[in-house]
């Protein structure tokens, strides 16, 4: 009878996980996606908590009360912060996952061989390696997008990387092997600590070779690897509900990861093995090239006399936090008629969607953010293109220049535009660590400073001089 | 013993609906995606709950509860922090401060006038502190 009601109760969740996703197509369903969601996890945890062999409820109590009370502070980090929150999630998400099968296997095993049969093993030595690894993998990934100070920003290798990295997956592999085949003998516990202990290495040797303008595919696997341990949790636990749920996050996480590859041009095995950002050398300090500056009173004009004008934000928007100082320029320019619209590349930020999510937050309609495909043919009709701390993902090297590493990288055209401006906080290159030949052509101008003053300047300039702020 | 042939075919009969609808998500919507998934693969909870509550050794249950507290977390920030990312979608800003607007862009309930003027506010004033 139980059984009935909670399979039934684990099916109405599934059902509802796939309409959650579902409803994500379009910004003016999605919220019921989450409400879909948040009914259907309900659900399950109210049917499994029915479950008559649980006793220790007060314990069940204590720790979902205190996960209420980090994840209630942890859903209002500001939206600059949104990397660092999904990292860390995926971390959670895998450490659950971990110590599950940590704590199913010392179980089993002392009930006997009988419930550890080699399918149930393999699933087990799955959801452990998978979630350790996302696990530290992701602690990693979240530290590096905090720039916390003792995780190494650039990324790190060092000779025989790849080839020790391998040599450590099949120690692992092989460790597996045995405990597969004998799970029940003497030695098999401190085996599976081993392997404990080898995926959480493994987690942090994955993400140290791998630069901050990865992040986005990067974090888009982790998301995948979480769904996976999930999957592997309920074939050990033999639950439908929980292999349907981490196979939606796994395809999830796929599919971005997917899409952030070919915004990149670069295949998978490549982000993950490749070490970006190692080559930037490539035209040190040759002939001194130089910018052109503009005043903010100068680029205040020019956009004035626009008909259209296209904004490029990048990661620096992020970091200055001038979102918001962006949407009063887009109030200044509409204001005048002018056609404002947003060119959003796919892997401007730090993960899938950052810039659109930031936009929004400023109170920017979404019908006024575009995809690179669809502004990329009327870039030569633009006015004006404003780049706001973006640096790659405009580089005309990545058409022009094959020796450079980013070359085949889909760009947001923004050298098409009648001209340019591009706000950059330094003269340092980018963090991809590469020259960038947009800043150098004769349409462009730059104003150099954080964005959010400079964006602040503009706006005073286009208020006439009444200084909102 | 446990046939596991019906839970492979769960899988990947769940992968390819997973591909599917995924395929069509509004790629504006990639953040929130990415938070909402998060807290829909906090489904783990189920197998937290079980090795917490269970007649076992103490171990055992110390593990499932920091699992529980874990998978706790994913799903409350996951959820709540999709819902505050998607409420600052909106179709035009220009006229937002008005009533006009409820209609097209928040079908869903709760009262637009209070939403609206929290997003942006909130977000920025604890924002802007935090990094500068």
């Amino acid at each position: 009878m139980m059984y009935g009601v909670s399979q039934f109760g684990y099916l109405v969740a599934s059902a509802l996980f796939i309409f959650a996703l579902h409803w994500m197509n379009a910004p003016a369903t999605a919220r019921k996606g989450v409400y879909a969601g948040g009914a259907g996890t309900a659900i399950a945890i109210l049917v499994t908590w029915a479950e008559p062999s649980l006793i220790h409820h007060l314990w069940i109590i204590g720790a979902i009360v205190a996960g209420f009370v980090v994840g209630v502070p942890l859903s209002k980090v500001p939206l600059t912060a949104v990397p660092q929150r999904t990292a860390l999630s995926h971390a959670f998400g895998g450490a659950a996952a971990g110590l599950v099968g940590t704590a199913e296997y010392y179980l089993r095993f002392a009930e006997g061989p009988e419930h550890l049969t080699p399918f149930r093993m393999v699933a087990l030595i799955a959801e452990i390696i998978l979630g350790y690894l996302t696990l530290t993998g992701s602690l990693m990934a979240a530290g590096k997008l905090q720039e916390v100070k003792w995780v190494p920003q650039r990324p790190v290798t060092y000779p025989m990387q790849n080839l020790s990295n391998l040599l450590l997956f099949g120690l692992t592999l092989a460790l597996a092997t045995a405990l597969t085949r004998h799970p029940t003998a003497p030695w098999a516990p401190a085996l599976f600590a081993a392997v404990i202990a080898l995926a959480l290495l493994f987690g942090v040797l994955l993400i140290i070779p791998i630069g901050g303008a990865d992040m986005p595919t990067v974090i888009a696997i982790l998301n995948s690897y979480a769904g996976l341990s999930a999957v592997a949790m309920g074939f050990v636990l033999d639950n439908k509900l929980l292999i349907t749920a981490g196979a939606l996050d796994g395809s999830s996480g796929l599919i971005l990861a997917i899409i952030m590859c070919k915004a990149m041009n670069r295949s998978f095995t490549n982000v993950l093995f490749g070490a970006f950002g190692q080559v930037k050398q490539t035209k040190a300090a040759g002939e001194e090239r130089v910018y052109k500056s503009e005043t903010t009173e100068g680029a205040a004009q020019a956009l004035e006399q626009a008909n259209f004008v296209v904004i490029i934000p990048g990661y620096g928007m992020a970091v200055a936090q001038a979102q918001h100082k962006v949407r009063e320029l887009y109030d200044q320019l509409k204001k005048r008629g002018i056609t404002v619209k947003f060119a959003i590349h796919p892997v401007a930020g730090r993960m899938p969607g950052h810039m659109n999510v930031l936009l929004a937050e400023a109170d920017i309609p979404y019908t006024d953010l575009v995809e690179m495909d669809e502004i990329n043919p009327d870039m030569p009709q633009v006015d004006v293109a404003l780049v706001v701390g973006a640096n790659d993902v405009v580089n005309p090297a990545a058409r022009t220049d094959k020796s450079s590493p980013i070359y085949g990288m889909p760009i947001i055209d923004a050298d098409k535009a009648r001209s340019v401006f591009a706000i950059k906080r330094s003269k340092n290159p980018g963090f991809a660590g590469i020259d960038n030949e947009l800043y150098f052509s004769d349409r462009t101008w730059m104003l150099f400073g954080d964005a959010k003053a400079v964006i602040g300047e503009l706006v005073k300039h286009l208020a006439g001089g009444s200084g909102m702020h | 013993m446990v046939d596991f042939w019906p839970t492979l075919y769960v899988f990947v009969l769940a992968s390819f609906i997973g591909l599917g609808v995924i395929r069509r998500v509004s790629r504006l919507l990639h953040t929130p995606l990415m938070s909402l998934t998060n807290a829909i693969s906090a489904i783990a909870v189920v197998g937290a709950i079980l090795v917490t509550g269970g007649d076992y050794p103490l171990h055992i249950r110390i593990l499932g509860a920091i699992a529980l507290f874990a998978s706790t977390t994913n799903i409350v920030s996951g959820f709540l922090i999709t819902d505050r990312m998607l409420k600052m979608f909106k179709t035009d800003a220009r006229r937002s401060s008005t009533e006009l607007r409820a209609g097209p862009s928040t079908e869903v309930k709760a009262g637009p006038s209070t939403e609206l003027k929290a997003g942006p506010s909130t977000g920025s004033g604890p924002a802007e502190g935090r990094r500068s």
